[in-house]
């Protein structure tokens, strides 16, 4: 609802206060309600009914569109944001965060001073947190939603009060409790454990209220398994005189990371070499690669035309070599033959061509469906699976990236072109064949965009070119249409 | 793409009709392109290309992007995918083709260079000729606005197009393409001058006699 908000507010129409909205996800029989702000809960519109029935509760009722996969991203990003007081954080569910706090609260001048500061920092964000500290995992999520506000808990007794769907309990059994009598948690720690035992002995964990109450009073163990920050990769030249030139270090230092890379099976994407300068300066090159790699050879083969672009300045005595991107690699056996790998050889020469041109000198052009020429192509990833693009008939070989205007002599101005000048030369049309129509594609061009007129020409040289008029004479979209040639043909 | 040959014509020399097409031959080519804006040279190209589903490298310099335009995917048709590598300079264009030769993965190397730029030299050319032939890919050169100097390419042609064939349906619209390819020097055969036509709708390439007959002779010189 939060990241909505701010949506909105950046996208400068955010609904005042008062103004109820709801979001929405798609149910089973319909769509249902995702979110509230305060404004609809307090008119009665509950999370997961249905949106019909509440816009008939709440006739103001602003629906919009819930984004799930957006708020998950959001969190596990917040997550790691989260690490700022503790080292330990996880994701809990769609809309909870667990951290564990063992030994940092003095750090923030004790517990209940760490739940303000932490309250004050996400509003900050602009997120509304509700927050409950507890020495376990389940005490601290019925505390945080069932609980007064900061709630921090001391003992077991703080839960009893609780309703029993605090226990973190599947829907139909905190209902079959309630009609059993047992109303919060506290009823249910008085019964006996044989009885609530053999009564929920085969039902699942969400399912099971004595499993559940043991994890909340740490008689079960629910250990915390954060998101754990990736390896990192790393060789080290320590020099006993300054040099200034890397290239005699570098093979060893590619031996030395591959080797690690190797030991924990994984493949570098992203390289960075680092070189410590005597004057008390950094500079670093990072190269990359299309798939990952641990070949010490080719990795050494990326560095080789980039060395000279480091700036050694009065000598540098500390190399360290860094594979900051790894990727699982399994490894390969070498090909009985002894020939080379063929898919091996694709992305290293990709690699070697992006090292030294740069990426955007590389490109793979792949078909798309689209009739204006310059939009019938797109540039694909460098090693996607090959797509079958039949040829499109009528279209030239070769594309020019900006069509070149010419000067046109023409029979009828909605014919085809008699003779035409292209860079300084007059070329009599012999045989043409045309025109093509093709419309601008309103639902992305600018408003006032011309149509045009393709036609493929042959001059009496027997050059084939592709030319088209933009435009009509009398269409009211600017002056007289204008001329342009596009492409050759074979 | 062009995809199968015929020798049509019987009036051509034995030696060298045998030998006129012979697509993928693992060497280094030489096309000069006689007019600049013309893709001719492209269609003769990936004539002799060998078919199959490994991408294709192309490289391009600047100039050459400019003035003769990109290959141009919907309009070509090939098995497989294109890899464009558009660089600054010639230099770059020789050491981009190297790299690719490197690489056996690939089904063949196109470059495209215009003019004669100093970075072009015999040695260079040597240097593709010797690579291209110990990694078995076929390596193309076409030059734009150039002019033959020494070169080690072990075949060169020149090829520029001709009025295209008459047009089955439609006597005013252009045909299948001609063009007009002339072997000047070439190591382990004669040269020779063909008339090539290409067939979109079979998907061939067509062989006849160079000027049979005599207003094609007449079109072909004016063209040259």
């Amino acid at each position: 609802m939060e990241l909505w908000q701010k949506q909105a507010t950046q996208a400068g129409d955010p609904p005042p206060q008062e103004v109820p909205v709801a979001l929405r996800t798609e149910g089973p029989h319909g769509p249902v309600i995702h979110a509230t702000n305060r404004a609809a809960r307090l008119a009665g519109v509950r999370e997961g009914a249905r949106v019909t029935d509440m816009q008939a509760l709440c006739p103001g009722l602003r629906v919009e569109h819930a984004d799930p996969e957006g708020d998950s991203r959001l969190l596990a990003r917040l997550n790691l944001w989260m690490r700022r007081w503790c080292p330990w954080s996880a994701v809990d569910g769609t809309n909870g965060l667990v951290l564990d706090t063992t030994g940092a609260d003095h750090l923030w001048g004790g517990e209940a001073a760490m739940l303000v500061d932490m309250e004050t920092r996400l509003s900050r964000l602009g997120f509304s947190a509700q927050l409950a500290l507890a020495p376990t995992w389940g005490a601290a999520w019925a505390l945080a939603r069932f609980g007064p506000v900061r709630a921090i808990c001391h003992d077991t007794a703080d839960l009893a009060p609780l309703p029993v769907a605090a226990l973190r309990l599947h829907g139909d059994t905190a209902l079959l409790l309630h009609r059993l009598g047992l109303k919060c948690v506290g009823d249910l720690a008085a019964m006996p454990r044989l009885s609530l035992a053999r009564r929920f002995s085969r039902a699942k964990l969400d399912a099971n209220p004595l499993l559940r109450l043991d994890q909340a009073t740490g008689r079960m163990g629910e250990p915390l398994a954060p998101p754990d920050a990736p390896p990192s990769f790393r060789a080290i030249a320590r020099l006993a005189e300054p040099i200034m030139d890397p290239a005699h270090h570098l093979p060893a230092l590619c031996h030395d990371l591959c080797a690690r890379l190797e030991a924990a099976g994984q493949g570098a994407r992203r390289l960075s070499l680092c070189v410590y300068r005597t004057d008390g300066e950094r500079r670093r090159i990072e190269v990359s690669t299309a798939a990952p790699s641990r070949d010490p050879a080719h990795l050494h083969s990326l560095f080789r035309d980039r060395l000279e672009r480091i700036d050694p300045g009065f000598g540098f005595d500390l190399i360290t070599l860094e594979a900051p991107g790894a990727e699982l690699l399994d490894r390969t056996q070498p090909m009985l033959g002894g020939r080379k790998d063929a898919a091996l050889e694709l992305p290293r020469l990709i690699d070697r061509l992006t090292a030294r041109f740069g990426a955007r000198a590389l490109s793979r052009p792949a078909a798309r469906q689209s009739h204006i020429p310059e939009r019938a192509e797109v540039t694909a990833p460098l090693l996607a699976p090959p797509q079958d693009s039949p040829p499109l008939p009528n279209r030239p070989a070769r594309l020019l990236d900006h069509p070149e205007e010419i000067r046109v002599l023409y029979a009828v101005p909605e014919g085809p072109p008699a003779q035409f000048v292209w860079r300084r030369q007059t070329h009599r049309v012999a045989r043409y064949q045309g025109p093509e129509r093709i419309a601008p594609e309103w639902w992305q061009d600018r408003p006032g965009t011309r149509l045009r007129d393709y036609f493929m020409v042959e001059d009496h040289d027997g050059r084939r070119l592709w030319l088209y008029r933009e435009g009509l004479p009398a269409d009211g979209r600017g002056g007289p249409p204008r001329w342009f040639l596009h492409g050759m043909f074979f | 793409m062009p995809r199968i040959y015929r020798l049509r014509n019987v009036a051509l020399p034995a030696r060298a009709g045998r030998y006129a097409v012979m697509p993928g031959r693992a060497m280094l080519s030489e096309v000069f392109a006689l007019t600049p804006g013309d893709g001719a040279a492209s269609g003769f190209v990936l004539a002799q290309l060998p078919r199959g589903p490994a991408p294709l490298l192309w490289v391009q310099d600047r100039v050459s992007r400019q003035e003769a335009g990109r290959p141009y995917l919907p309009g070509l048709g090939l098995p497989g995918p294109i890899l464009r590598v558009d660089v600054a300079r010639a230099a770059d264009v020789l050491s981009a083709a190297e790299d690719g030769l490197h690489c056996t993965a690939l089904s063949a190397v196109v470059a495209e260079i215009w003019g004669d730029p100093p970075a072009l030299s015999f040695t260079a050319s040597k240097r593709l000729a010797l690579r291209a032939e110990a990694s078995g890919l076929p390596c193309w050169l076409i030059r734009r606005g150039a002019s033959p100097d020494l070169s080690a390419a072990r075949e060169r042609w020149r090829v520029v197009s001709l009025p295209s064939a008459p047009h089955p349906d439609d006597p005013a619209a252009p045909g299948a393409p001609r063009w007009r390819a002339e072997l000047f020097r070439a190591r382990d055969r004669r040269p020779g001058t063909w008339v090539m036509c290409y067939d979109p709708a079979t998907d061939r390439v067509d062989l006849s006699a160079p000027f049979a007959d005599g207003a094609l002779a007449k079109a072909g010189h004016a063209g040259g």
